[in-house]
């Protein structure tokens, strides 16, 4: 236990120490100021305008900002389900996959747009190279790009006021391709793949077998192994929270995530830009103290529950012990506890802190098989999801769901200080609070309603290959993951049917997009009013007691929303005697 | 100044009558269409009669379930009333508030004139059954009953009240300086008047209108907070209605025992979660904040201005009547040269024994405390010489010595009539006098003149702890005089004020409110003036004083029927307390919904997965016992918050993180631990039943 609180505490405290200087040089970035980074990168964005025709100074109101984002993900959505279609009679295709199925070419592509990842496939066994390159790696950026779309414009409308102004779409996206995501995911891919990270065009690679078996008659004498460009697609899908694997195993897999150090450089990535997102939104907004109440929340609701997390899994599986089997912190049982589904080389503690970070962000990444994960770790991962991706949450769309939340909590708080309530300068009256409900009563919707079709149909439960509560669970993580944007898989569920395509794909597409638009309405609706003096009549967003009111909000509606299926899921499972598993 | 309209005690709440009224009408308020003016209402007002369906559907089939309906249902019934008897127990307050408002009214008396004559005879009527075209007479002393037209006489009108002036004001029949306005006070001679507007009721209608169900609007803030009711309520309907299938997969798939959850407990749930305490009390709260307004005598013509006037920043306040006490006294004496200052005191005393007014009563009392052995009375051969408007001067001739006190302009010309003449010092005198922000009058025996009396504003004793208060609510305040910027600066800061506007203009007062207002404050301000329209219907609060022109009282948003502008200060109050109410009792309802959930999800479920009974951590004594607890603390919150709904949450001039800090936790925190409290002793009372 101590060994992994050290490693979260350093996982944290360094992603702090990096996200700082991050966020003031993405602000520098977004409020166009000329400084070393425009001198090197300048030129190409100014011919990158010149070539597409975009007038870098003209702003948008958020309806042309909006319909911009949709116009744009909806293209790459097309290409990409295009692309995914055609790619057996593609190039760069050495193992000569053949078109991806319909079905799962749709779910893919809504995936892959919405920043989820969600992946019904298996990718180094179906997704040809060009399909992994320029239709997946590219998504990866353009998606993580969007999220950041999505925030800019709600920090503009509390910065600004008075105007109609909230940014150019394409400008936004240019900036944020060209200055923040690919410098530091080229650098991450070099460090990824100092470490064995594999990057290549390579098919296969043959390795002779130290001990050679025999299988059906036949010796064994070769493995054949997938490789491919993997360091710079694994670079991406964690700093941008995508976490849509290379491979099937995705980090779990020694290709991806070889060493200690690339897991925990790994962990950290999966933060970094979220956590820079808050304070680039506190030199942005001149919100600095509200930025840091910010963090202070996310920290104040992650620590717990992957304490939580951690201290189930490092306690191990009670059915073990009971059958006496050691499941001890000792070096040689590779640091001990729930070792079912880790990898030996990361070990249980580094794998529950992984998955609670995985969940909290919309990374969905994995180092290990989260359905052997303890019922409680894989209940706090659902409830990580389920409090709607606001600790830490998605690149940008985290930020903006946490903003959205912490409008609430200015309502309540505001009204209880006997004012109309105000967001930093700016009145919360009904459209605000119509607009917020609406983004954020959209997941818990979909989530419950798509569970309970999950359930109540024969295709729904079709998929499910565990009995008990836990089959529960996988249905309602099934759900929960797509729904938020996640892209983690529970497992256990076989998921590529035409019926968990449609409904995940869906709630994918509307999880994202259902979400975010009413929040840019919210921002058009913000940046036209004046901004309000603060006084000491007025509710200030970094007291403590505040910060305690919005992570009591964050805490109240997920659980409110939850607590009846996650009682029926995992924590009927945890509860169960161990009477009634051992037989 | 103060009221000199009958001040009429707030009318006490009579809690038993009214309560029995609004008992009888909360359940003719069990239509259809008048539970579905409160959404969250309506969903339970549903889940009652579906239960009350299945109630006997149970009682026919006989399966043994009809008494648990049938107690849910009769508390699901039970909460419909209370929230409804919430309301109209409101509803009956706020009625009979305004009706003792609007009898108080009627006592303000006017001296009725056959005709437009001085002699004719008049009769006394109250000042609101006057009618347009009536004639008034109004004698020194007198209040102005409603807005008019003089057509005889000539009379100088204190109009401190309205304007801010302390200076009376000429009002005479003909000319522009005819039209005298409601509210102010004839202090010399006399007027006849036409009535040209009625006092009538229209505020008090609109009042009454707010307060009845049918007519009531929702104000922005109650907009906005019920849409998050709703969509809270749509979110609790969704979670409640896909429980059921998710209960039975758990039954049929994945346990394989126990039953699926039940409708009855189902509709418990909802009712459970759903904010009802907050959907029952809004009504109620929005209600008693006009109630309470009424209660300080105070009208408003719509509940929007309420709620603005807890967000207000910049107070505007007219220095006469609110800051300093509306008659100025007599402070210190400037004898000229070679007169003592006992020579003048004693002149200056002997002047105003006859002088009524306050201020000539202050002369008098000054120079008996300095001079106590001197206290004769007027002789009766004296012979007065009263204030005029057309001399604007008094005194009196006492043993043939012409004793006169005034303005100084007014005595340079008397004393140069009489061949005297004016000292060279005394124009120092006066000017120092008016630069410490205090009014000069010259005294002078025959064509002598002895000196200046130096009259001051008093500012009020407890007026600079008030501001202090405000201060410390972020509430900044600034005066509007009409004095000159000495004189301003020299009692604003004696006051405690932030900010002052001197030689206030209609114009320069309509310009500061825009000047604030663009930089993002809203500003309050009182004023009763015609000229003041402008500006009271600019600032985001205008109150308007009871004797207040019929221009300005439209132009305002609110009306005090006392004409007593401090009320401002109480009316921010209000309306702070207003929105304080509701966000505390959100807060509290929404809080309450956690224990209620670890009440009834493992009563649900414990049939299917046993180890559920785990997270019966108030360790209930039976499922059906957890649910009906649940279900009658639900319902009994509701009357018992009643009384915190209609008097509002404990207000305290604090700034606003203390009293986020004080709300958060008592209503915060509270509401996650007092359920837990009372559905354990609702289960236990029911073991004992």
């Amino acid at each position: 236990m101590i060994s992994t609180t050290i490693l979260t505490a350093a996982v944290l405290l360094l992603t702090i120490l990096l996200a700082l200087p991050l966020g003031r040089y993405m602000h520098h970035v977004y409020a166009g100021d000329r400084f070393w980074a425009t001198r090197l990168m300048g030129p190409v964005e100014r011919g990158l305008y010149r070539i597409t025709g975009v007038s870098a100074d003209q702003e948008m109101g958020w309806k042309r900002y909006a319909v911009a984002l949709l116009i744009f993900n909806l293209i790459g959505g097309v290409f990409l389900y295009a692309l995914l279609l055609a790619q057996g009679a593609l190039p760069l295709n050495p193992l000569h996959f053949v078109g991806v199925q319909g079905g799962s070419a749709f779910n893919t592509a809504a995936s892959f747009i919405t920043n989820t990842n969600w992946q019904d496939y298996s990718g180094g066994s179906t997704m040809s190279y060009l399909s992994q390159m320029l239709g997946l790696t590219v998504q990866n950026f353009l998606s993580a790009a969007t999220g950041i779309t999505i925030v800019l414009p709600i920090i503009r409308a509390i910065a600004r006021h008075k105007t109609k102004d909230l940014g150019n779409f394409w400008v936004d996206m240019t900036r944020t391709v060209l200055y923040v995501l690919l410098p530091l995911s080229a650098l991450f891919a070099l460090i990824l793949m100092e470490q064995g990270v594999v990057q290549t065009l390579t098919g296969e690679v043959r390795a002779d077998l130290i001990a050679p078996f025999i299988s059906g008659g036949k010796t064994i004498l070769h493995q054949i192994m997938h490789v491919g460009p993997v360091a710079s697609q694994e670079a991406i899908m964690m700093l941008g929270n995508n976490g849509g694997g290379f491979f099937n195993m995705n980090d779990a897999h020694p290709f991806e995530n070889p060493t200690a150090l690339t897991n925990f450089l790994e962990t950290l990535a999966m933060i970094l830009i979220p956590s820079a997102l808050v304070f680039m939104f506190g030199h942005m907004a001149k919100a600095r103290r509200t930025a840091w109440a910010i963090m202070i929340s996310m920290l104040l609701l992650f620590i717990p529950l992957t304490l939580v997390s951690q201290h189930y899994e490092l306690a191990g599986n009670p059915v073990l012990t009971q059958l006496g089997i050691s499941q001890a912190n000792t070096a040689s049982l590779a640091g001990g506890g729930n070792m079912e589904g880790v990898e030996d080389r990361i070990g249980a503690g580094a794998t529950a802190l992984f998955a609670t970070l995985a969940t909290a962000t919309s990374t969905g990444a994995a180092n290990g098989a989260y359905d052997s994960l303890m019922p409680l770790s894989g209940g706090v991962n659902l409830f990580m999801m389920q409090l709607g991706e606001v600790v830490f949450g998605g690149v940008g769309s985290g930020l903006a769901t946490f903003l959205a939340f912490m409008i609430f909590a200015v309502f309540l708080g505001g009204l209880m200080v006997g004012r109309t309530p105000e967001f930093l300068g700016k009145k919360i009256e009904s459209f605000e609070i119509k607009m917020t409900s609406l983004s954020i009563l959209v997941m818990p919707l979909l989530v419950l309603i798509g569970t309970a079709i999950a359930v109540t149909t024969v295709a729904g439960r079709a998929g499910v290959f565990n009995p008990g509560a836990h089959g529960f669970s996988e249905m309602l993580y099934a759900v929960t993951s797509p729904a938020n944007n996640n892209g983690s898989a529970f497992g256990g569920l076989s998921s590529n049917t035409r019926f968990y395509n449609l409904l995940t794909g869906m709630c994918m597409l509307l999880g994202r997009y259902w979400t975010y638009l009413p929040l840019l309405a919210l921002a058009g609706a913000l940046v036209e009013k004046k901004k309000i003096p603060a006084g000491s009549g007025t509710l200030t967003t970094y007291t403590p007691i505040f910060i305690g009111l919005t992570v009591g909000v964050i805490l109240l509606v997920g659980a409110l929303n939850f607590f009846p299926a996650l009682a029926l899921g995992p924590i009927a499972e945890q509860l169960a005697p161990i009477s009634t598993l051992t037989h | 100044m103060e009221s000199t309209y009958h001040k009429h005690a707030a009318s006490p709440i009579n809690w038993k009558d009214q309560g029995r009224g609004a008992l009888w009408d909360s359940f003719g308020m069990l239509s259809p269409r008048r539970q579905l003016r409160n959404p969250v209402m309506f969903v339970v007002y549903v889940g009652s009669w579906l239960l009350l369906a299945l109630f006997f559907h149970d009682l026919v089939v006989r399966n043994g379930e009809a008494l648990f309906t049938g107690v849910i249902d009769l508390w699901l019934w039970l909460t419909l009333i209370f929230a409804n008897f919430a309301e109209a127990l409101a509803e009956r307050q706020g009625e009979a508030q305004a009706n003792s408002l609007r009898q108080s009214r009627q006592e303000v008396t006017a001296k009725k004139l056959s005709k437009p004559v001085r002699d004719a005879s008049y009769k006394e009527v109250p000042g609101a059954s006057l009618r347009s075209g009536d004639f008034v007479l109004i004698e020194a002393g007198d209040l102005v009953p409603t807005d008019g037209e003089a057509v005889a006489g000539v009379a100088a009108v204190d109009e401190s009240a309205i304007t801010g002036e302390s200076a009376p004001v000429i009002r005479e029949s003909g000319g522009d300086r005819s039209a005298v306005t409601g509210g102010t006070r004839v202090i010399s001679d006399w007027l006849i008047i036409r009535v040209t507007q009625e006092a009538g009721h229209t505020f008090l209608d609109k009042m009454i209108a707010m307060v009845e169900g049918a007519a009531r609007r929702k104000t922005p803030n109650e907009i906005a907070l019920s849409i998050l009711l709703v969509v809270l309520t749509l979110v609790f309907l969704v979670v409640t209605v896909t429980l059921f299938p998710f209960s039975w997969y758990s039954v049929h798939y994945a346990s394989h025992s126990g039953s699926v959850i039940s409708l009855t407990v189902l509709v418990a749930l909802l009712v459970c979660l759903i904010p009802t305490t907050i959907g029952a009390l809004l009504p109620a709260i929005g209600i008693a904040g006009i109630v309470r307004l009424l209660q300080s005598n105070v009208v408003a013509t719509s509940g929007r201005a309420i709620e603005a006037a807890g967000d207000v920043d910049i107070l505007l306040l007219d220095k006469t009547g609110t800051i300093t006490y509306g008659n100025r006294s007599a402070a210190a004496f400037y004898p000229v040269l070679a007169v003592t200052q006992e020579t003048l005191a004693q002149a200056a005393r002997r002047a105003s024994l006859a002088d009524e007014t306050p201020e000539g009563k202050s002369i008098v009392m000054l120079a008996e405390k300095h001079y106590p052995q001197s206290r004769e009375t007027l002789p009766p051969e004296a012979q007065l010489i009263p204030f005029t408007a057309e001399t604007r001067m008094s005194g009196v001739d006492w043993n043939g010595q012409q004793l006169r006190k005034g303005s100084p302009d007014a005595m340079k010309l008397w004393v140069q009539t009489l061949g005297g003449t004016w000292p060279m010092d005394l124009d120092g005198v006066v000017q120092k006098i008016a630069g410490d922000g205090a009014t000069p009058l010259v005294v002078s025996s025959g064509a002598t003149v002895l000196g200046a009396i130096e009259l001051r504003d008093i500012v009020k004793a407890d007026i600079k702890s008030r501001f202090a208060e405000l201060r410390a609510m972020g509430i900044r305040t600034v005066m509007v005089t009409g004095d000159n910027p000495l004189t301003a600066a020299a009692i604003a800061a004696e006051a405690g004020v932030d900010d002052y506007l001197a030689e206030a203009k209609p114009e320069t007062k309509l310009a500061r409110i825009r000047e604030y207002q663009n930089e993002g404050y809203m500003v309050a301000m009182t004023g009763d003036g015609t000229n003041d329209s402008p500006a009271l219907a600019q600032a985001d609060v205008g109150l308007c004083m009871a004797s207040g022109t019929q221009a300005a009282r439209e132009a305002s948003n609110m009306v005090d029927m006392d004409s007593n502008p401090t009320k401002l200060l109480e009316i921010v109050q209000i309306g702070k307390q207003l929105l304080m109410t509701r966000g505390a009792l959100t807060t509290f309802s929404v809080a309450n919904d956690v224990a209620k959930y670890f009440a009834i999800i493992p009563a649900a479920f414990v049939s299917t997965y046993p180890q559920l009974s785990a997270l019966n951590i108030m360790d209930l004594s039976s499922p059906t016992h957890a649910i009906m607890a649940a279900v009658i603390f639900n319902a009994l919150i509701i009357p018992f918050l009643i009384p915190l709904a209609l008097k509002g949450i404990k207000f305290r001039a604090d700034s606003a993180q203390h009293i986020l800090r004080r709300n958060v936790w008592i209503y915060g925190l509270g509401g996650i631990i007092a359920p837990f409290i009372f559905i354990k002793l609702i289960d236990m009372l029911l073991v004992v039943l």
